[in-house]
């Protein structure tokens, strides 16, 4: 396999190349600007046969993904922040019409104040629009999970369309060592686009986007919730498949160090990787420190979360957004509702931490776990803000 | 954490900072680390003090927070000390290496330093005399090497010519130019006594 430096965006846009989508409709914004120049690149090269449509706007943008996914077009896309929001009155569109779009997303927090930076605020945003979401803890598994998610949403049970995100700048901008497939083979793995329900098919025509009130709209709802449900086994079986295949399994989560844990915390993206770090220190001195990873997002899994978290005694959520609830974090309350029926309860406490790209460092979570000891359960923290 | 190698450039806005820790970290990653290199983000201005980092070990790197504790620093424009503290953090037996034609010992007066080692080569000087333009970050390349002594000079040089002659491929005059400045720099960079 080919060994590369890459940055997060480079990652992504070298699994777009290799995916070779018949449309890409985007519409730059920092920090993932990068992705679909870099892919747009590639256009202009003549290495992909894709159509790419340089729109005015995001919601554009995703506006022309629907049409040409509609027409039976394996169709990507990239963004991040304002311009995922932009798209928002789209988004639930493309998952309403089943329509298998894979969008790029570089996490950004949201406007405003204005601010460029990571946060999770953009994604989390637009959670309950039907999409699947897959969040990555470096730029390795930003390029893996791009191709998984292309077989993801593909699947016949699924048809949903889904994001792969990665932390902007932390990731996007971070280059790193990654391993891709051949180009030969990621066309082997993905196979054959089989166009369904295409609106070009002027053998079976259909109509897409009709008005649908009282009398059915609820039926036509309810199979998104049941495709959401089958993601779950899908992402599953697309995972283990693809470490079969090329030896980096997936999953909906990681355990790291957790199976003995004693104190353990509960994130998303890159600040993962840091706090590996810390966790090995921890144990080095004797504390039975643990990790849950999430990775999946939406579907969330939750029956997966409360069994692994079920031994654990008291456990920090690390959200990096705020749902401005008053009851935490979005990723807190998901994890919350997970183990209320457990049978024996951690300590559960939220930190909500890292806005606006606020440094996560090794002392920070250091801090973290040490705090834990002390911690009720219920107890929100703003982790580091000044007063 | 001891066995990762944690680097920091400073240089203004245009001087190469980050071009030079993506190349040092590339050439890293074919000779078989794990790398990472990652500038500092903000408003992107000409001629304002800019960062940028490596990580270099031997096995897989998943920290992704900032470094703050260097081994070493690589300074690209001297007239940065006067105003960023380009020292900070640096370990006790850390390296920082100077664009100048000043000795070691007049920059560790000028910056105060009691600890670690003190390098300077003028790197200004090879690059014009080479490349023809005061670029000094691919001759500051040269003299990380050697300072670092991580990775083995030829293959390095080697695989940044084929990196250049990627970049440049239209202006292929000036990849001899970076070649020869990054190899003079490695020899004529000095340290203390």
């Amino acid at each position: 396999m080919p060994v590369l430096a890459r940055t997060g965006n480079e990652a992504m846009a070298e699994a777009m190349r290799q995916i070779n989508p018949d449309v890409v409709a985007a519409y730059p914004i920092s920090p993932a600007t990068e992705v679909v120049m870099i892919f747009s690149k590639f256009v202009a090269d003549g290495l992909v046969d894709t159509e790419f449509v340089a729109v005015e706007s995001e919601h554009s943008a995703m506006s022309a993904c629907v049409g040409a996914a509609s027409a039976g077009c394996r169709v990507m896309t990239g963004t991040s922040s304002q311009g995922l929001q932009l798209m928002s009155e789209i988004l639930p569109i493309a998952s309403a019409l089943r329509q298998p779009i894979v969008l790029c997303e570089v996490n950004r927090a949201l406007s405003g104040p204005i601010n460029i930076h990571c946060d999770h605020s953009d994604t989390m945003a637009v959670r309950d629009f039907g999409w699947l979401q897959i969040f990555s803890e470096n730029a390795q598994e930003a390029y893996d999970s791009v191709l998984q998610m292309i077989k993801i949403v593909e699947d016949v049970k699924v048809r949903l369309p889904g994001m792969v995100t990665t932390d902007g700048f932390i990731i996007s901008h971070c280059m790193e060592k990654i391993e891709t497939l051949e180009d030969a083979e990621v066309k082997t793995y993905l196979g054959e686009h089989k166009k369904m329900n295409s609106t070009l098919d002027l053998t079976k025509p259909i109509t897409l986007g009709s008005l649908d009130l009282q009398d059915y709209y609820f039926e036509h709802r309810m199979p998104m919730a049941q495709a959401m449900i089958e993601a779950k086994e899908v992402i599953l079986k697309v995972g283990q498949e693809f470490g079969a295949k090329y030896g980096r399994p997936y999953g909906l989560l990681e355990k790291y160090k957790l199976d003995d844990a004693e104190v353990a915390i509960v994130a998303m993206g890159s600040t993962c990787g840091t706090a590996r770090v810390v966790i090995d220190e921890l144990r080095e001195k004797g504390i039975k420190a643990g990790m849950l990873k999430l990775r999946v997002f939406r579907p969330f899994p939750a029956a997966e979360v409360a069994e692994v978290l079920a031994g654990v005694k008291s456990i920090a959520v690390l959200d990096r957004s705020d749902s401005l609830s008053s009851q935490g974090g979005p990723l807190y309350t998901e994890v919350r509702s997970a183990l209320y029926d457990a049978k024996t309860k951690p300590v559960l406490s939220n930190y909500i931490y890292g806005l606006g790209g606020r440094e996560i460092n090794l002392e920070d979570l250091r801090q973290i776990f040490s705090e834990q000891k002390s911690n009720q359960s219920g107890k929100i923290v703003y982790f580091g803000v000044r007063e | 954490m001891s066995e990762i190698l944690e680097i920091r450039w400073h240089g203004r806005g245009g001087q190469g900072a980050k071009t030079a820790a993506l190349l040092f970290a590339d050439a890293a990653l074919s000779l078989g680390m794990y790398i990472q290199a990652f500038p500092e983000y903000g408003p992107e201005r000409m001629g304002a003090p800019v960062q940028s980092f490596n990580r270099l070990a031997k096995n897989p790197i998943t920290i992704h927070c900032g470094i703050t504790s260097p081994k070493i620093v690589v300074v690209l424009d001297p007239t940065l000390m006067a105003s960023v503290d380009v020292t900070s953090g640096l370990l006790e037996n850390g390296s920082i290496i100077v664009n100048t034609s000043k000795s070691p010992a007049e920059i560790r007066a000028e910056l105060g330093l009691k600890k670690g080692k003190v390098y300077t080569v003028d790197a200004s000087k090879i690059a014009t005399e080479k490349i023809g333009r005061n670029i000094p970050n691919t001759p500051m390349l040269g003299a990380l090497t050697k300072v670092s002594a991580i990775l083995d000079f030829s293959a390095m040089i080697k695989d940044t010519e084929e990196k250049l002659k990627k970049k440049f491929a239209h202006k292929p005059e000036i990849i001899k130019g970076n070649i020869e400045a990054i190899k003079t720099a490695y020899e004529t960079v000095k340290g203390e006594g």
